[in-house]
């Protein structure tokens, strides 16, 4: 068994690791401290939280792909769901349905030629749904007081209190930052999590798609597209616009024309019609060298970081001109001028001054920026300059299922599953972000 | 004003001159002309011959970017660059790939784009400014939470889902609507309702939070706690005060928008079965049309600074002020 990781794996984990850095290097200011704990004060930013870090842990659960014996590689996920992967039914299935959802031509042993429905392959019909669900709950509830238990152990220990006392004052909400609210979301969430893992080895809990795949296995891994492109395209964008940024807005004269040029005539372009215009591109040149990659796997992945990558080409303007004018503001405070007065260099000037003040506009961007691009992503996919159609996202899923619509009875649960999905993942955000802006942005004070 | 215009309009020359470059990199250093031609031919026995027939006749059969042939200025004015762009610049976007001319189309497809655009814009914005009026005159009340709420998960939840509900809904169970279609006139009003409402709704969520936010920074200013304490009532305040000045953060945000209305909507008018644009560029798209996609980010970004230019007159209107020179 060996680890195989894809481009994307790489920087998703790289990206991981250097915001666990950052967090630290800036962790040690008692200022930026406090502003955390001030944005984690409030439940609902406290929920959120707790929502997007799942979907990132089941995203870098996915981004872990190792290969066995030569077969293709697999991921954590899909190794934890491999009895979804490998249960293909032959077409759709409802929710925890028995039998598949048309009926098919049958010759009954007497020769008689009849219109069955015929049962799903890979379901239990005599599994009962309660005493699984039962089952379910109970396991639920033990993973998920054994993670609280861990996690009171260790606040305990911090604040140096007993165990007892400690979990008191959390039962009785009296500590800084909602730990009570963040228990009952985890609790609810890990029950809700092994209720569909357990169930989902008897039936297929969200039904199965036209070509009979697990609807649930589907949406799984639909997320860590979602996340990646809501991450990573950020991590494309930031250092081209805090560089150009910056550099506008302190070096002014030529340089700044150069760069307000370059963003007004990259902005004029709507922005749909760009990244198809770059998108349809990147076709061109990957079907002109299809020797760039071994299996259909790296080419869906190729296919993602470029989009990525187009995406963060097409979207660093508007954090651009608002860094612009955050540094024309701030270079004009008397402090910018002091230190310039006393010989201290350009570039230490940006490091001690600029970027610290400024970190707050970036921090609202990211956080802004990655709902819009995670439900981009279906968008684009519609219009068929998205992910590789041979990749699981939620465009994907939504693009295949539309016309499904239309059918009698209607399919509905790929359409719900992935419409759902996305709607948990941007909601968080939404909410978590709108807290950010909040404490952090000075305008929001008033 | 007038030189201000004029020198403005001048301005646009590079910004588009860039697009052009941006456009002609992406597309012919990639798809060359050679590929072209190769790709309609066919692939079976094309010569080297038959490929230069078809750039000599589709004008194609000069060099990218530097003539090596001509002499003085011409070196660079005899190039296939600046020949496409000189087109694109008094809107001859020549022959999509099916033959049509694409200024033909755009013409006609422009209409129905409006159709639905006009009244998603002007009906969402009038909506938008009212409801966020109405929850800033209760703000801080139990309405103005929920609200909120409501509008942070009309944000949340993608725009497809709006389309394919609302005709699952209305078209396929109620039967209110027809699902899909265009009509030119009074007739194609039935077509154009469900789009308009599901493209009003899907806006709520953002547009009654900005406007808010907007109101809310006015309604904490030194002329509204005037205005109050000459005793106004507190909806006299709002819109004879507050909505007045908030009107030119709103104009920045509206005025540039207005030209892009041209362009129609890519989803909605796909989804919808609608003749425009947007449905025009999709199909563009998904052929592979390079020429139609082409002259479409032109004709985006010609837009988008005839919105940029019109935001700044609208500010000599609206706020004396402000001085063009």
């Amino acid at each position: 068994m060996t680890v195989s990781l894809l481009w994307t794996d790489m920087m998703i984990w790289g990206l991981i690791l250097a915001l666990l850095a950052w967090g630290r290097l800036i962790g040690r200011s008692a200022q930026v401290r406090k502003q955390w704990l001030q944005v984690f004060e409030s439940k609902v930013a406290m929920v959120a939280a707790l929502v997007l870090l799942i979907y990132v842990l089941i995203a870098l659960l996915d981004s872990v792909h190792f290969a066995q014996n030569s077969q293709a590689s697999q991921s954590f996920l899909d190794a934890l769901f491999s009895h979804l992967a490998h249960s293909a039914e032959r077409t759709y299935s409802a929710p925890f349905a028995t039998v598949e959802y048309n009926r098919s031509m049958q010759i009954l042993p007497n020769g008689e030629v009849a219109q069955l429905y015929l049962p799903l392959v890979h379901v239990d019909a005599g599994a009962s749904v309660l005493n699984h669900s039962l089952l379910a709950l109970g396991l639920g509830a033990l993973i998920g007081m054994l993670l609280i238990a861990v996690h009171l152990w260790w606040r305990s220990r911090q604040h140096a209190l007993d165990f007892k006392v400690y979990a008191g004052k959390v039962w009785r909400n009296q500590t800084r930052l909602p730990w009570r609210t963040a228990y009952i979301a985890l609790l609810v969430i890990v029950l809700f999590f092994s209720w569909l893992y357990v169930l989902s080895f008897s039936y297929h809990v969200l039904g199965t798609d036209k070509v009979g795949g697990d609807v649930l296995y589907e949406s799984l891994k639909s997320i860590r597209t979602g996340v990646l492109i809501g991450v990573l395209t950020t991590l494309v964008m930031l250092p081209v616009s805090l560089i150009l940024g910056i550099s506008a807005g302190l070096f002014k004269g030529w340089v700044d024309d150069v760069i307000q040029y370059l963003y007004t005539t990259l902005n004029s372009i709507p922005g749909v019609l760009l990244i198809a215009a770059a998108v349809l591109v990147m076709q061109v040149i990957m079907n002109n060298n299809p020797d760039w990659f071994s299996t259909t796997e790296e080419r869906a992945d190729v296919r993602l970081l470029f989009l990525i990558l187009i995406l963060g080409m097409t979207s660093w303007t508007g954090l651009c001109r608002l860094l612009r004018a955050e540094t024309l503001k701030i270079s004009q405070i008397e402090f910018v001028a002091a230190a310039r007065a006393f010989g201290v260099s350009r570039f230490k000037i940006i490091g001690r001054h600029i970027m610290p003040n400024v970190m707050h506009i970036v921090l609202i961007a990211v956080v802004l920026d990655f709902s819009g691009l995670v439900l981009a992503e279906a968008v684009l996919s519609y219009v068929g300059v998205g992910v590789d159609p041979t990749m699981h996202s939620w465009g994907n899923m939504i693009n295949q299922a539309r016309l499904e619509m239309a059918r009698e009875p209607m399919v509905w649960w790929s359409l719900f599953s992935a419409f759902f999905f996305m709607f948990i993942l941007v909601l968080a955000a939404n909410l978590f972000s709108d807290r950010v802006q909040q404490v952090l942005d000075p305008r929001g004070h008033k | 004003m007038f030189a201000y215009i004029v020198r403005r309009l001048l301005f646009a020359v590079p910004i588009l001159i860039g697009v052009n470059l941006i456009t002609f990199a992406l597309f012919f250093m990639v798809n060359t002309p050679d590929d072209m031609a190769r790709a309609q031919l066919g692939a079976k026995q094309t010569t080297p011959e038959m490929i230069q027939a078809w750039k000599v006749d589709h004008g194609y059969d000069k060099p990218l970017f530097f003539n090596t042939e001509s002499a003085g200025l011409s070196k660079i004015s005899e190039t296939l660059f600046v020949e496409q762009s000189l087109k694109l610049f008094v809107f001859d976007f020549g022959q999509s790939d099916s033959g049509r001319q694409i200024s033909a189309d755009i013409y006609e497809r422009m209409w129905p784009s409006l159709a639905i655009a006009l009244p998603t814009f002007i009906i969402g914005l009038v909506t938008n400014i009212a409801l966020a009026l109405l929850i800033v005159l209760f703000r801080g009340s139990v309405l103005d939470t929920a609200t909120m709420m409501v509008a942070v998960a009309i944000m949340s939840i993608s725009g497809l889902f709006y389309i394919i509900a609302g005709q699952v809904l209305f078209s396929k169970i109620w039967h209110w609507v027809p699902i899909s279609g265009y009509e030119s006139g009074w007739e194609g009003l039935k077509f154009l309702i469900l789009p308009v409402l599901i493209g009003v709704f899907a806006g709520l969520g953002s547009g009654i939070r900005w406007y808010r936010s907007l109101f809310l920074e006015e309604i904490n200013k030194d002329y509204v706690r005037t205005a109050r304490a000459k005793g106004l009532s507190e909806i006299k305040v709002l819109f004879a005060h507050v909505l007045q000045n908030g009107l030119l953060p709103i104009l920045t945000g509206v005025v540039v928008v207005i030209p892009t209305l041209f362009m129609g909507s890519l989803i909605m008018e796909s989804f919808f079965g609608i003749p425009g644009l947007g449905s025009y560029t999709i199909d563009a798209i998904n052929a592979q049309d390079f020429s139609i996609v082409k002259s479409m980010v032109f004709l985006g970004s010609v837009l988008y600074i005839i919105g940029l230019i019109l935001t700044d007159i609208s500010y000599t209107y609206f706020d004396p002020r402000v001085r063009l020179q």
